[in-house]
């Protein structure tokens, strides 16, 4: 079983670095970036499959120069190699040259399924996956708490969580999944992993590798564009009780009746 | 570009999901301000009754009934139908919508980010807040988890908004329901279908937390899952929901549904009342726009110290039961 984790570097969401430049765009610079929790989450459940079912794993990033750096933590966890999406022309990208980049960069990779987060830390929508699938013109299976493929089929079973419990989903493969923190804690890579990693592959491309060099994706295609950015309005003081859990009761419900919550 | 589309979603009993309420309500407010038109759609194996609740917030709604819905995941289903319906009306700016608002729960990023591509229109994520500002919509959204707030516009061409919830009151148009119009489309499906197998109810499923007014949340300090009682007695009597921290939820102690945080469910509640919970960052970027937070920690310097509102320095297992009690002969 082939399978493509699709992982995004984010800023660390642990560190308070987060800047924007004087164009709206994420200084990179100012944030150690991370691979984002969901894809971690992703790969994990990848490792497990390949683990059970035979194959290989093949990481896909869309992302600034940098992002080797954060990929071999993901190569380090066990994924076999790296692809890395990177070209100039990709600085101030939305989510639909996002989807359209790497729906093209996986028409050149072989997969039976192709598993991506649930959404991104950084304010990511979860809207970058489905249009993928969408793109590509496989099925979509989100929010996925388990994952059954059974390679003899051709099908994959996939739990998607639901308001009351959960939607048994079924599909042909390849699909793309969307998955959660509910497919399990991810691994710590190994002392021999991270050595392992040092000389896994990562290949780049270019937009014009991806025969997308014609102005269709990428910062001069953006849809959006961001305004204004400005820091949250600060929380008003703390007010601290104690006294016997009688009286700081009456301070709480007091203070519920006092903001009219109650 | 000032005609404006709301996507209308099936809530579990078939009716119109509360969040797609709220954005019916923001979308004819923004209409009004804008001039133009307000449609709602809602795509399903039975859209009847969510499009008549719907048609008491809006003037107009079309229904459109695709039997496959019935057993089938809905998004794709949904997102190709629309796309169809958009160019049906003639596209963008030529009797179709400028812009489509929808949820940004589940089903709705999966739909939005399916149009996205199906459409090749923009996507704005997480709108807190929209605004009608020089031809369209202006959308307030938190980002890196709550740091910074930004402002964005589309660059001149038609776009989708996802809206969360709470964005706006859910407010009905007070006059005459709205008109509906029912479509059955014949078109085949180009997006491949997901069977659904079995829709499989969990025993223990809890409120929902996305659309609580109140939200009573237990971590780790509740000791066990026998803890999640006096959080529940505590909503129970508030009239709220129960959340939890990964900590309990990794623990087994609730389920992953009731998660708030990075890697769980971001809510903004008027009230976030946390018994046990530290406030470490990946638990404060789901929860830190609640309009009150009361906490209850024995550590005084205990992150969520620095955020809350008010926090009683104290033990869970005797201030809970205190405010219970209180709460409880107030309403009683
Ligand atoms: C990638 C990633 C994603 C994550 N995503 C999330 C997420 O979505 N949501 C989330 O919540 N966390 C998330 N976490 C975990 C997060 O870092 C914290 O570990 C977690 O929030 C801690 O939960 P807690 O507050 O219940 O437990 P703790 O941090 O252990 O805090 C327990 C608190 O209870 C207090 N306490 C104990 N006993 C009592 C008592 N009897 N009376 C009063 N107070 C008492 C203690 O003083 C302490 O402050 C994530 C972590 C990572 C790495
Ligand atoms: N630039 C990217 N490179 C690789 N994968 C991405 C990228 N952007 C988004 N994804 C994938 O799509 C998921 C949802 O992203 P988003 O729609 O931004 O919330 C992520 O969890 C990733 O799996």
């Amino acid at each position: 079983m082939r399978i493509v984790v699709l992982v995004k570097p984010v800023p660390d969401p642990a560190a308070a670095a987060e800047r924007l430049g004087p164009d709206g765009r994420l200084d990179r610079a100012a944030s150690p970036a991370v691979v984002n929790a969901n894809d971690e989450y992703a790969l994990e459940a990848a490792l497990k499959l390949v683990a059970e079912h035979g194959g290989d794993v093949t990481l896909l990033s869309m992302a600034a120069g940098s992002a080797p750096e954060t990929m071999r933590k993901a190569l380090a966890m066990g994924a076999d190699r790296g692809v890395h999406v990177m070209d100039p022309a990709l600085a101030g990208s939305d989510t639909l040259s996002t989807a359209r980049v790497l729906a093209a960069a996986l028409r050149d990779i072989q997969a039976d399924l192709i598993l991506a987060g649930a959404d991104t830390s950084d304010g990511g929508g979860g809207v970058v996956a489905p249009g993928v699938a969408a793109l590509l013109g496989v099925p979509y299976l989100s929010y996925a708490s388990k994952i059954e493929p059974d390679p003899v089929a051709g099908t994959v079973r996939v739990r998607r969580i639901s308001p009351t419990g959960y939607d048994l989903l079924e599909a042909p493969m390849p699909a793309l999944i969307g998955c959660t923190q509910a497919l399990g804690e991810p691994r710590y890579p190994s002392l021999k992993g991270i050595m392992a990693a040092r000389s896994k592959e990562i290949a780049t491309r270019t937009l014009a590798d991806l025969g997308l060099a014609d102005g269709s994706v990428g910062g001069s295609a953006a849809t959006t564009r961001v305004v204004d950015s400005r820091k949250p309005p600060a929380r008003a003081a703390t007010r601290v009780v104690r006294g016997t859990p009688d009286e700081a009761a009456a301070e709480v419900v007091a203070f519920l009746a006092e903001r009219r919550i109650i | 570009m000032a005609d404006l589309w709301v996507i209308g979603e099936l809530g579990p009993d078939g009716g119109l999901a509360h969040i797609s309420a709220e954005v019916a309500t923001l979308a004819r407010r923004l209409a009004d301000a804008a001039g133009g038109s307000v449609t709602g759609v809602v795509v399903g194996a039975a859209p009847e009754t969510a499009a008549a609740d719907l048609a008491t917030y809006l003037p107009r709604v079309v229904a459109v009934t695709d039997s496959s819905a019935a057993d089938h995941a809905w998004a794709a289903i949904a997102a190709e139908r629309i796309a169809a319906l958009v160019a049906d009306a003639g596209g963008a700016g030529n009797g179709g919508p400028g812009c489509i608002l929808i949820g940004s729960g589940p089903d709705g990023r999966d739909v939005a980010g399916m149009l996205s591509v199906l459409l090749g229109w923009g996507v704005l994520v997480n709108a807190t807040g929209v605004e009608w500002q020089d031809g369209g919509p202006v959308v307030e959204m938190s980002v890196f988890g709550g740091k910074l707030i930004t402002t964005s516009a589309f660059a001149g061409g038609p776009g989708i908004v996802t809206v969360r919830p709470g964005a706006v009151t859910a407010e009905g148009s007070g006059g005459a329901a709205g008109t509906i119009e029912s479509i059955a489309p014949t078109a085949e499906p180009a997006l491949p279908r997901v069977a659904v197998v079995d829709r499989v109810a969990e025993a223990g499923a809890a409120a929902p937390i996305e659309e609580a007014r109140i939200i009573v949340s237990g971590g780790r300090g509740l000791g066990g899952p026998d803890g999640f009682t006096l959080v529940q007695q505590l909503a129970d009597v508030l009239g709220g929901a129960v959340g939890a921290t990964r900590a309990a939820v990794d623990a087994g102690w609730i389920s992953y549904s009731q998660q708030i945080g990075q890697t769980g469910k971001i809510v903004k509640p008027q009230l976030y009342l946390a018994l046990g919970i530290s406030g470490a960052i990946q638990h404060k970027v789901g929860m830190q726009t609640a309009e009150t937070i009361v906490a209850v920690n024995r550590d005084p310097d205990a992150p969520i110290a620095e955020f809350a509102d008010l926090v009683v320095v104290g033990d869970l297992f005797q201030v809970g039961p205190a405010i219970l009690e209180r709460l409880s002969s107030r309403s009683g």
